[in-house]
């Protein structure tokens, strides 16, 4: 790349950037050539960084008045609401934050699904992105657990029982999991250890994701590969910068909604029950960003079958790069794909509306289709789409369809005049 | 595309707002206007110190509120006793203390810094005094039932005859909100039941509605400055996000794009 060139004006620069080229990164980020035609789903990327960070710091504020023993974890919680300087703030921008990461992080996903952004050659990218989103996950789960309401250990019981459906060890793997033989302070402590330690590990997965993404650039809106630097690009700096800012200030509007005006919404009610493990919750809810695998677990009508069909919910995503065999990009170009897009997208809040329901009935077939659907759209009709679909003209260059549009016309005469 | 995203976005925005008035209507709870909900919303002072002697008088019995102390009683944005008033209140309480010098425990009149004396000494005790059903802990109640401040409110009005043709078993009554509509605590109000020192009537509606306002208060103690603070950080955010708007066409206005 061209910023290997890079030279700081300074002596004491230089002499430090031939030690540690600090100073050369710092330039490649600030050069860094971006699409110039990015609309407002590509601003996500920033937007989740600042939720990642916003999660360690106040995380970080929280651990410091936390307790992570089952008879004052509860107790510890209600501490930091009532009596710790600003505690509620903190709680609830960390509580609400969790589900504003997990909005960011599903539009950045389903923005990469409509734009083709996981295919060569940003393979990696999308996979050290996806074991990202699990370990989001599984630190949401555990982070949920640490109030030790009613959820939080009911929610604990059901999720780790799920290995037990593994056979001959599962029964082990369980008791090794909870260090006893049901959820209790031993599941806290470690939970709370794991919770600590895993945003830690998403930060480093973090960079590599930021750098792997370097390498080939940006994907965009048209889905061509561009010249970089050319025409069709501007530099991250102030362009990107600004309007990624701008993105993230009307996100922190709709964060701070929830956090000021309805911070308990996302949540549910019954954890701020103290945990009972003498009394089962009417229903046992995982928290909404988890309801679409929870909608996939139970439709199947065995348990370990379920649980694989879960974890295959992801894997499937985790291979995708070779699942869609089109060699077109973006949805613009392909109107097939657009449409089975659509339908996933819709199939996927079925999902998520069924995960909420109780499993019986019409809601259970209804989530049975919807499971189907979701493997028969990665695992039929991706593969055969790409070779049956008349894909519409692609341009040469960015440039060429954005002075084409008549709106941008006028911004050029502004230019001149 | 523009369009559709500046769509998406409102769409949000307003569906947040209509999903927070849908949760309220939990369709058959009883409504009344709560001061402390919307975006300005408080607590009435009157109707806290109000609550707080139905609390004390009529729940209390049974109930704990052990995350509460006598202090809070006086902090900004609570009932707001005196500080005197709170004192003599904490001190009609007696607290074990100890171990003094000769290691022995004592009992002493409650102070600002104790939290609310329970009314039994543990959970076992609490359940053989009152047929087995555990009367819960107050102090979150009001944020540990779906349905809110509403729900509460539309349970202790919500006792009436079971329909004909129900059975309820010793020490059961009915009642229409209740999980199941079977519950252990007989019906706790009734016109008149207390004096409040305001003159305020004593209905069973009006005492509903302060022990409930006192109830999320002590759910919620910091409700009235989050309010405020929300208040001030969403109009700081708009005020940013419009100047980083006109920096951001600014800016872009040297390419030949529109953002």
């Amino acid at each position: 790349m061209s910023d290997h060139d890079y030279q700081p004006s300074s002596k004491l620069g230089k002499w430090f950037n031939d030690r540690l080229p600090l100073l050369t990164l710092s330039n490649h980020l600030r050069e860094y050539p971006t699409p110039k035609n990015l609309n407002y789903w590509w601003t996500f990327g920033g937007i989740l960084t600042f939720c990642l960070i916003v999660q360690i710091v106040t995380g970080l504020t929280l651990a410091m008045h936390y307790i992570p023993d089952s008879d004052l974890a509860f107790a510890s919680v209600e501490h930091i609401m009532r009596d710790v300087n600003y505690g509620w703030l903190i709680r609830y921008v960390h509580a609400n934050g969790a589900s504003m990461f997990f909005l960011a992080v599903y539009i950045h996903i389903f923005r990469a699904l409509y734009y083709g952004s996981y295919k060569s050659p940003r393979e990696i990218i999308w996979i050290i992105g996806m074991i990202i989103y699990f370990l989001m996950m599984a630190t949401a789960f555990m982070g949920y657990v640490l109030p030790w309401g009613q959820m939080s250990f009911w929610g604990a019981t059901v999720i780790t029982n799920l290995f037990s459906a593994i056979p001959f060890v599962g029964e082990g793997i369980v008791a090794w999991l909870w260090g006893g033989f049901a959820v209790d302070n031993p599941t806290l402590t470690r939970f709370y250890a794991l919770h600590y330690l895993l945003p830690f590990l998403i930060f480093g997965l973090v960079a590599l994701h930021i750098w792997a993404l370097h390498i080939p650039g940006n994907n965009n809106p048209i889905g061509i590969e561009i010249k970089k630097p050319s025409k069709d690009t501007v530099p991250f700096h102030p362009y990107i910068v600004i309007k990624d800012g701008f993105a993230l200030l009307m996100f922190m509007i709709v964060f701070a909604f929830f956090v000021f005006y309805s911070p308990n919404i996302l949540g549910h009610a019954d954890n701020y029950i103290e945990a009972n493990p003498m009394v089962t919750p009417a229903h046992i809810v995982p928290e909404w960003y988890l309801l679409p695998f929870y909608a996939i677990l139970r439709s199947v009508p065995d348990k370990l079958f379920g649980v694989i069909a879960m974890f295959a919910a992801i894997f499937v995503l985790i291979i995708l790069p070779w699942l869609d065999t089109s060699k077109i990009r973006s949805a613009v170009f392909r109107p097939l794909y657009k449409q089975f897009y659509w339908i996933l997208f819709i199939d996927v809040l079925i999902l998520g509306y069924m995960g909420a329901m109780p499993a019986e009935g019409l809601y259970l077939l209804i989530a049975r289709v919807a499971t189907a659907y979701y493997f028969i759209h990665f695992l039929i009709i991706l593969p055969i789409l790409g070779y049956k679909e008349k894909t519409r003209p692609v341009p040469l260059s960015i440039t060429e369809p954005v002075l084409g549009g008549s709106p941008n016309l006028e911004n050029i005469k502004k230019k001149i005049i | 595309m523009k369009k559709i995203i500046t769509l998406t976005y409102l769409i949000f925005l307003l569906s947040i707002g209509s999903y927070q008035v849908n949760a309220a209507e939990k369709t058959d709870l009883l409504k009344i206007d709560w001061s402390f909900k919307g975006l300005f919303g408080k607590f009435d002072r009157g109707s806290l110190q109000r609550g707080y002697q139905v609390y004390s008088e009529v729940c209390a019995g049974c109930h704990s509120m052990k995350y509460l102390s006598y202090r809070n009683l006086s902090e900004k944005g609570g009932p707001e006793f005196s500080v005197e008033q709170v004192k003599a209140i904490a001190s009609s309480f007696e607290v074990t203390d100890g171990p003094n010098e000769d290691g022995d425990m004592f009992t002493r009149p409650a102070k600002l810094s104790d939290k609310f004396v329970k009314p039994y000494e543990n959970e076992k005790a609490a359940q053989a005094a009152n047929g087995g059903a555990y009367p819960p802990d107050m102090s979150v109640l009001a944020k540990a039932r779906s349905g809110g401040a509403d729900y509460l409110y539309s349970l202790l009005l919500g006792y009436e005859a079971p329909p004909s043709g129900t059975t309820l078993d010793e020490g059961v009554y009915y009642n229409k909100y209740m999980y199941g509509n079977n519950i252990r605590m007989a019906k706790p109000l009734d016109d008149g039941l207390v004096e409040y020192s305001d003159g305020t009537t004593a209905s069973e509606e009006q005492m509903a509605k302060d022990v409930v306002t006192f109830l999320m208060w002590a759910a919620e103690p910091h409700l009235e400055s989050r309010h405020k603070m929300g208040f001030k950080a969403i109009v700081y955010l708009i005020i940013l996000t419009i100047l980083v708007y006109f920096s951001m066409k600014k800016i872009w206005s040297r390419v030949e794009t529109e953002v």
